[in-house]
């Protein structure tokens, strides 16, 4: 059976796997259903939803379109989550790599650093280094992989811990390859599984530390994005509460799709595994 | 000679990646009670699918055709052995059927047990206790793994428990299949350390399994194999691991438990003239199919198939001749 | 006589154990000629693979020296270590676990030539195919990952790794325990023919006397890290002087001995 038949045989893969390709049928969309500004003024404001069929979903305080932002907020946390998470993974794999196959003082001054960061709240340190640095999207993509890329780190130094142990490297120590090439040509492609099974849980995290960053206004401001519609129906939230309970919804189904999606996947390989 | 199980037309097919690989093909040999009988061949023979078969330890993914008759000689004690018998497995599983040869489980309690066979000096440790009345209603019955079959992997770091005692370990056999209480169990877990020659078994009981040595390991995984006092102990590759002294003791010891226990020998092995030396009965397998059956001598002096004796040709013992004089290599 | 290929003197590892120290191996010596096989015989736990591990530089030793042809092997570090490892090889017991799992053939054969610049890039494939026929193997299996080939086969692409660079001394570690009966005897034939054609001296690390008294000029018999005998392998074979000789001499499967001849030899 291949791999894709396999994980779509579990029902939560499955869920995932619809929710997903939803949210990327959205974002992706977005530029051609709503090909103007998201944020230009659409109607009379503070329309409720259903009730004209030209803006489904309503407008807010100002008279946009909330179905218009809905989608290129999509685009955003997406973009985000899935960066955040690819650089998170990046620099854990690697610090994780280095550590564990140096050993010795490079292992420990690396796992320090580590430490260092795992103890501050990752959502404090995105807060921080946003303020500091000023609210755009790759700021905000490298603040949240600054909170993100200790558990991946962690995650693979344990693995290569045991793979550098195995014969396979000392076979490549024999031929006289060279140790960086050891560290990320032998042993780095093996350790990934289990660091890669992190993924799910890291961009999920990173789609809600991006709304939460936008929530307190500091996100992008030159995007839409979920965490900032939440922000702006607050202040109406008693007149217009499905201001902020739509992109609530999507936050949470978007959330809900990668983990179960994840979950399919770690299943996934964890059945190849075992039948190899 | 009784026969104590009989293969006839034994077929296993493995699934995998859409196609299916037989494992066994069409197998049919009886193995009697109380002998060594050794089955040897190379990686892929379907050897140790055969001892897993026997042993009703195959996976869920093998399709087994054929059948595996039993021929349980009745025991005097009927928590070691229950009566009558046994069990086909859902037709799709192949049928493995037990025929009682002996007398029912009214036997059970008079001390003239009417077989054949020893019973083990530790018989009399063990609870008379019967659960006929349960069983004797019950007209099948499968020879159950731990109770009626010992089994020795290969292995025995993967078939121990690395957090459990090995006293504890070899008492829950013990205590599973023979009614013992905890108490009685541990004093048998002992009794069998010592029999299997472990140092100290007092320690022994103790210890976990990394705490000792390989060749320490495979003698409790022995222990705990027979704890139930099994009719058949099946040795897959168990030396194999070893170095070639402790591998010898292991043998030794193998040999000295099936006499003094009275039990038949299923030793599964790669390696023609360990089996030589200890089985009384070979039986050579190569791509899932039975070669050539006979007796040791018979095989190892003239063998009837050229794959036998390619094999016997390939030992390479202190015996056989130095291959760096054949090739003129020397300095 | 010339100056002995390598020259091992007191080589000694302790390892720390539970606040007590275990020499693996303690005060080992001995010496390998150009083109001879010594066998390092020993049973589990005598420090056999200690002493391979030791010899390759994987791990150092607390005392004792290493000379290998004729300049002094601890001295070498970084780079011209790396670039001396061309003439000392190594083929390990299991030979899945001697390569990457996700390698294919070509890539492990093509790493030995790449790193020592045997080979250009273009000429590599024809070196590549050169080794696998040396080997016995068709060159087509090049294209083939390392988990799709058989064990005997991985083997055989093991010892191809091995004489890519062209070593001198080439130390093997129970390299055919796990192989089955038949394909054993091929690889200890293919050994016997490079060493041949090549010159090349063999470590050969094993607990099965048989194997040894089949391949090897010399032996070195290992017993809780001390040499217990040393000699020409067929004397020490024929009449072991030591008790662990004895015993492994004892303890080796003989053919001409039946079920019941064995049974008896025992009562």
């Amino acid at each position: 059976m291949s791999p894709l038949r396999r994980f779509l045989c579990t029902p939560e893969a499955i869920a995932g796997a619809i929710i997903l390709a939803a949210l990327f049928a959205m974002a992706l969309t977005a530029p051609l259903f709503f090909p103007g500004d998201p944020q230009a003024i659409a109607g009379p404001a503070l329309l409720p939803p259903f009730q004209d069929w030209s803006l489904p979903l309503g407008t807010d305080r100002l008279g946009r379109d909330v179905l218009a932002a809905l989608l290129h907020g999509a685009r955003t946390s997406l973009a985000v989550g899935l960066a955040a998470a690819a650089a998170a993974l990046a620099v854990g794999a690697v610090v994780g790599t280095l550590a564990g196959f140096a050993g010795g003082l490079v292992d420990e001054v690396l796992m320090r650093i580590t430490d260092a960061f795992q103890t501050v709240p990752s959502f404090l340190l995105a807060l921080a280094f946003v303020s500091v640095v000023g609210p755009s999207l790759g700021v905000v993509v490298a603040a949240i992989a600054l909170g993100a890329w200790t558990g991946p780190a962690r995650v693979a130094r344990a693995e290569v811990l045991s793979i550098r142990e195995r014969d396979f490297v000392a076979g490549a120590r024999v031929i006289g390859m060279h140790p960086l090439e050891i560290a990320f040509r032998e042993v780095l492609p093996n350790a990934l599984p289990p660091v890669l099974a992190l993924s799910s849980v890291i961009v999920a995290a990173a789609i809600l530390t991006e709304a939460a960053l936008s929530f307190l206004g500091l996100g992008d401001p030159n995007r839409v994005t979920w965490g900032g519609m939440i922000a702006e129906g607050r202040a109406v939230l008693r007149t217009a509460p499905f201001l902020s309970i739509i992109p609530g919804v999507a936050l949470v189904l978007t959330v809900l799709g990668i983990y179960l999606a994840g979950e399919g996947v770690v299943e996934t390989a964890a059945v190849r595994r075992s039948l190899s | 000679m009784t026969a104590l199980l009989s293969i006839r037309d034994l077929t296993v097919t493995y699934r995998r990646d859409g196609s299916e690989v037989a494992a066994l093909n069409h197998v049919s040999l009886d193995v009697s009670a109380g002998e060594r009988f050794a089955i040897i061949g190379e990686s892929g023979s379907g050897k140790s699918t055969l001892a897993l078969a026997v042993a009703g330890l195959l996976p869920a993914s093998g399709r087994i055709d054929g059948r595996i008759d039993w021929f349980l000689p009745l025991s005097p004690f009927g928590a070691k052995a229950p009566p009558s018998v046994l069990p086909d497995i859902s037709p799709a599983r192949g049928e493995i059927v037990l025929s009682s040869l002996l007398s029912p489980i009214t036997d059970v309690g008079e001390n003239e047990p009417s077989t054949e066979l020893p019973i083990s000096p530790l018989a009399g440790e063990m609870s008379g206790r019967t659960e006929g009345g349960a069983t004797e209603r019950q007209p099948k019955f499968t020879p159950l793994g731990g109770r009626d079959i010992g089994f020795v992997f290969q292995d025995p770091s993967a078939s121990l428990d690395p957090v459990m005692a090995v006293g504890e370990q070899i008492a829950e056999v013990a205590h599973t299949h023979l009614g013992l209480t905890w108490s009685q169990s541990y004093a048998r877990a002992k009794a069998l350390l010592e029999r299997v020659r472990l140092p100290d078994p007092d320690a022994a009981l103790r210890a976990y399994p990394h705490q000792l040595s390989g060749g320490q390991k495979q003698r409790v995984a022995i222990a705990a194999a027979i704890a139930a006092g099994p009719k058949l102990l099946i040795a897959d590759e168990a030396t194999s691991a070893l170095d070639t002294i402790v591998q010898a003791e292991i043998v030794a010891l193998i040999r000295q438990l099936v006499a003094e226990d009275g039990m038949t020998l299923l030793f599964v092995s790669h390696d023609i003239a360990l089996a030589a030396e200890l089985a009384e009965r070979i039986a050579v397998f190569r791509h899932g199919e039975l070669v050539e059956l006979g007796a040791t001598a018979q095989i190892v002096a003239s063998p009837r198939h050229a794959y036998t004796r390619a094999l016997l040709d390939a030992h390479l013992g202190l015996d056989a001749e130095p291959l760096l004089q054949q090739s003129g290599a020397s300095r | 006589m010339s100056s002995p290929l390598l020259a091992v003197s007191g080589l000694t590892k302790r390892y720390r154990r539970g606040g007590k120290t275990i020499a693996a191996v303690d005060d080992v010596s001995f010496d390998i000629e150009p083109g001879e096989t010594l066998a390092l015989a020993g049973p589990s736990g005598s420090g056999k693979s200690t002493v391979a591990r030791l010899l390759l530089r994987l791990i150092e030793p607390d005392a004792g020296r290493i000379e290998f042809e004729g300049g002094d092997f601890q001295a070498l570090n970084g780079t011209a270590l790396r670039a001396r490892r061309a003439r000392v090889q190594m083929v390990f017991q299991d030979p899945l676990a001697a390569f990457n799992p996700r390698a294919s053939v070509a890539r492990v054969l093509d790493d030995p030539l790449r790193i020592h610049g045997i080979a250009a890039r273009s000429a590599r494939p024809r070196r590549i195919a050169a080794l696998l026929e040396r080997v016995g193997l068709s060159a087509d299996l090049a294209a083939r990952a390392i988990h799709e080939i058989s064990g005997g086969q991985r083997q055989r692409i093991a010892i191809a790794r091995a004489i890519a660079t062209n070593p001198s001394l080439i130390i093997l570690d129970e390299a055919v325990s796990a192989l089955d009966v038949s394909v054993r005897r091929q690889i200890l034939q293919l050994l016997l023919d490079l060493q041949r054609e090549q010159r090349i001296a063999y470590l050969f690390i094993s607990h099965d006397l048989g194997v040894i008294s089949a391949i090897a000029h010399r032996v070195v018999i290992l017993d809780a890290g001390r040499v217990a005998e040393s000699g020409n392998a067929r004397a020490v074979i024929g009449t072991p002087q030591s008790a662990i000789g004895k015993a492994l001499v004892a303890a080796a499967p003989r053919l001409n001995r039946t079920g019941t001849q064995g049974a008896a030899d025992r009562q």
